[in-house]
């Protein structure tokens, strides 16, 4: 051999393998909400219940940004910046899911639109709902970090691990970009 | 050749066996080798229960006005018997095959995730369980013990609760909302081992077929299995929180159902096929002692029916009333699948061109499945158009050719890998006698059961009829049919019987009994838990043949 025999990491393509995988799910969600645009027979409909979830957006949208600044601080080998940065992040997408908690429940109490309702309220709370059981997900995952790490576990040596979960926070926020395109852009 | 030894710890050797012990160890396992074979071997306990189920309803249909079976069981025997054969029979046996044969083949010593690779046999297997549990709790119209009775595409609005009481149809998307969490696992699984750690020298360009061909069929599960998942996880909503996704009253489209269920279902058919090109790719050039003809097209033929398969699902709609511009589309489509197929029915017939072929069991099984597989794209081809298709969908026509594909086809490589890799999984040989026999009786009794079915179909027999009345020209055609199973059943017996016997009095096989070329054969059999002391070097496609044949290698040309 010339050169030396070098693979990519196996982490790194597991990882992929389940954004691709996760993305064909959530393609068949997308695809139901615009197969069903219109189609509901009575009850509320997108354009007289949906507000334009800016703060909620930023939230998310910024959190990409400071994951990025924990794995900057991880590189750089300061535990301090990387935890700080990590509990932002976990904050922001805290901030996003009560948000969206808030907007179900002034979508349930006032605009009486439940999943049972019509076509609209079915296929808005499986694709919204299935997108913020990832942010719940990724604010599990988040706290396990900020746990380990408060319990004395120097986090120095997981940068590899870290950016996994990373490439995962990345996917879940490049998700919402499409959901918000299509709830509350197009189908408003 | 130098044979890589294998020294058994002084420790292992001394602990007496027992039962418990070994029950623990292969509870706990995660190694590839043993989860393959697991894999496998629930894969046969299925094929044997859903094979059962065929047999019963073939004994049914044997005379016209049977009474052998009430129609509402003959509803859960079809419907049991597609959704054990494509999910807990195809699909565990390619991951049992890919487990097994993956990392031996490009000299690894596990897959790139043991613990993962165990979740996902774990999960298939309770799912597969949890399928046949609702025979005991399952509830349906009939009350207790009411197993799916909607048809293995379980085609909504009949899945929803107001056609669909109790419970019998949530075991059924349950069930396959778990086989299908493990096939992703061990998808992902596939598709990091051969990316990831693949030993010196074993470049892409070197890589066997096989892997090559299961790191395809593992891409197709990532891209077509999420969608079923999904259809799976809106029938839920819809039958548990009053969702209505499907339900047509509200808005809902059962065509969309459709729409999602196949565009799982068709890539699944070529999820299911592909593993046995894989397993014939490797087999026929052992067997005709040339080295495969066309390797890179069948590779790029490989990766286009993947490419293509995602785009044809519809052809399984054409009678729906679609658009004719829908329509031609998928027809189109469809067609353009038997190119890259017909290239790889030509490389493997190049590659017995002029060959020395031996004819033993595993070839047998491959030559047959060379022609049934070219008839069965036949009729593939005829029912993929779509005037065709309407007059004949939903006929035993269709039924005759997708078991074709699946019997004749898969059914057949994956019993000459069977024949072909036992003895490195067991260190015997499986007997050649009883496996002509075994081959032989299979022949004619698929033939007699599904070629006379294409002419039931034709003459306007209906699938999923529980009974027929005389006098319509079916009768001799549905008794030629039930008599092959009886053929068919004998050969399985012979199959069952062989591994058996052969388990404990198998002639021993030694670490390469068919003078084959890839990794799998250069370390004992079985092989060690850590698979190879030292991996061969690899400098071509054909590593054991450079090893046996310093003064020819095929590095030299390749």
């Amino acid at each position: 051999m010339s050169e030396a025999w070098t693979l990519p990491d196996r982490g790194r393509i597991g990882v992929i393998c389940l954004i691709v995988t996760e993305s064909a799910l959530f393609a068949i969600f997308v695809v139901a909400y615009l197969a069903y645009l219109g189609a509901s027979r009575s009850g509320p409909q997108p354009k007289d219940v949906l507000e334009l979830p800016l703060w909620a957006t930023a939230c998310l949208l910024s959190s990409s940004l400071t994951i990025v600044f924990a794995e900057r601080a991880l590189h750089r080998k300061r535990s301090g910046a990387f935890m700080a940065w990590l509990v932002v992040t976990a904050a922001l997408a805290i901030e996003f899911l009560r948000w969206t908690a808030f907007e179900w429940r002034r979508l349930i109490v006032v605009d009486h639109l439940t999943i049972a309702t019509n076509l609209f309220g079915t296929t808005f709370y499986s694709l919204v709902g299935l997108h913020a059981s990832h942010v719940i997900v990724g604010v599990v995952l988040f706290a396990i970090v900020i746990g380990v790490g408060l319990r004395g576990r120097s986090m120095l040596d997981q940068a590899r691990r870290f950016q996994f979960l990373a490439w995962y926070w990345h996917f879940v926020d490049a998700v919402w970009v499409v959901v918000f395109s299509v709830v509350y852009v197009v189908g408003r | 050749m130098a044979t890589v030894g294998y020294i058994e710890p002084e420790r292992e050797r001394a602990a007496p066996w027992t039962l418990t012990g070994t029950l623990h160890d292969w509870l706990v396992t995660v190694d590839h080798k043993r989860l393959g074979l697991m894999y496998i071997a629930s894969a046969l306990i299925f094929f044997v229960i859903a094979g059962a189920m065929a047999a019963a309803m073939r004994a049914q249909l044997a005379f016209p006005n049977g009474t052998l079976i009430p129609p509402a069981v003959f509803n859960r025997l079809f419907t049991m018997h597609g959704t054990s054969m494509v999910f807990l029979v195809g699909m565990p046996f390619l991951a049992g095959l890919a487990n097994y044969l993956v990392p031996l083949m490009i000299g690894a010593r596990d897959m790139a995730f043991p613990r993962l690779n165990a979740f996902g046999f774990w999960i298939f297997l309770f799912g597969g369980v949890l399928l046949y549990f609702s025979y005991i709790g399952g509830e349906g119209l009939a009350g207790h013990g009411t197993a799916p009775d909607v048809g293995w595409f379980a085609y909504s609005p009949l899945t929803e609760h107001a056609f669909s009481r109790g419970t019998s149809t949530d075991y059924w998307i349950l069930s396959i909302l778990l086989t299908g969490i493990g096939s992703i696992s061990s998808a992902i699984n596939v598709i990091a081992t051969t990316l990831s750690m693949r030993c010196e020298g074993m470049t892409l360009e070197r890589m066997p077929l096989f892997v090559w061909l299961m790191l395809v069929v593992s891409g197709m599960i990532l891209i077509a299995l999420p969608p079923l998942s999904a259809a799976q996880i809106m029938l839920l909503l819809d039958r548990y929180l009053g969702a209505r996704f499907f339900v047509p009253e509200a808005g809902g489209s059962a065509v969309l159902w459709q729409h999602f269920f196949w565009i799982f279902g068709h890539p699944e058919v070529y999820i299911l096929m592909l593993p046995g090109f894989a397993c014939a790719s490797e087999i026929i050039p052992v067997f005709s002692r040339k080295p495969m003809f066309g390797r890179a097209a069948m590779i790029g033929a490989s990766v286009s029916i993947g490419f293509i398969s995602m785009g044809v699902w519809a052809h399984h709609m054409f009678s729906v009333g679609m658009t004719s511009g829908a329509n031609t589309f998928f027809v189109v489509s469809t067609m353009l699948v038997g190119i890259p197929t017909g290239i790889k029915i030509f490389n493997w017939l190049a590659t017995m061109y002029g060959g020395r072929i031996r004819f033993a069991t595993p070839m047998l099984f491959c030559i047959a499945f060379l022609f049934q597989f070219l008839v069965a794209g036949l009729t593939g081809i005829m029912l993929a158009a779509a005037p065709f298709d309407w007059q004949l969908t939903d006929s035993y026509f269709v039924v005759a050719h997708f078991h074709y594909v699946l019997l004749g086809g898969l059914l057949f490589t994956l019993f000459a890998a069977i024949y072909y890799w036992f003895p490195k999984a067991t260190g015997r040989m499986l007997d050649e006698t009883l496996g002509k026999w075994h081959f032989w009786l299979l022949v004619v009794g698929f033939h007699l059961t599904f070629d006379t079915l294409h002419f039931a179909g034709t003459l306007g027999m209906p699938r999923r009829i529980y009974t027929y009345p005389a006098g319509r020209g079916w009768e001799e055609i549905n008794l030629i049919a039930s008599i092959g199973v009886i053929v068919q059943g004998a050969a399985v017996l012979c199959f069952v019987w062989n591994v058996v016997r052969s388990l404990g009095h198998g002639e021993p096989a030694g670490d390469d009994p068919w003078d084959a070329w890839t990794l799998e054969w250069a370390t004992s059999s079985p092989p060690p838990e850590y698979n190879f002391v030292t991996v061969p070097e690899v400098r071509s496609s054909r590593p054991l043949w450079d090893l046996k044949h310093p003064d020819d290698p095929d590095w030299k040309y390749e």
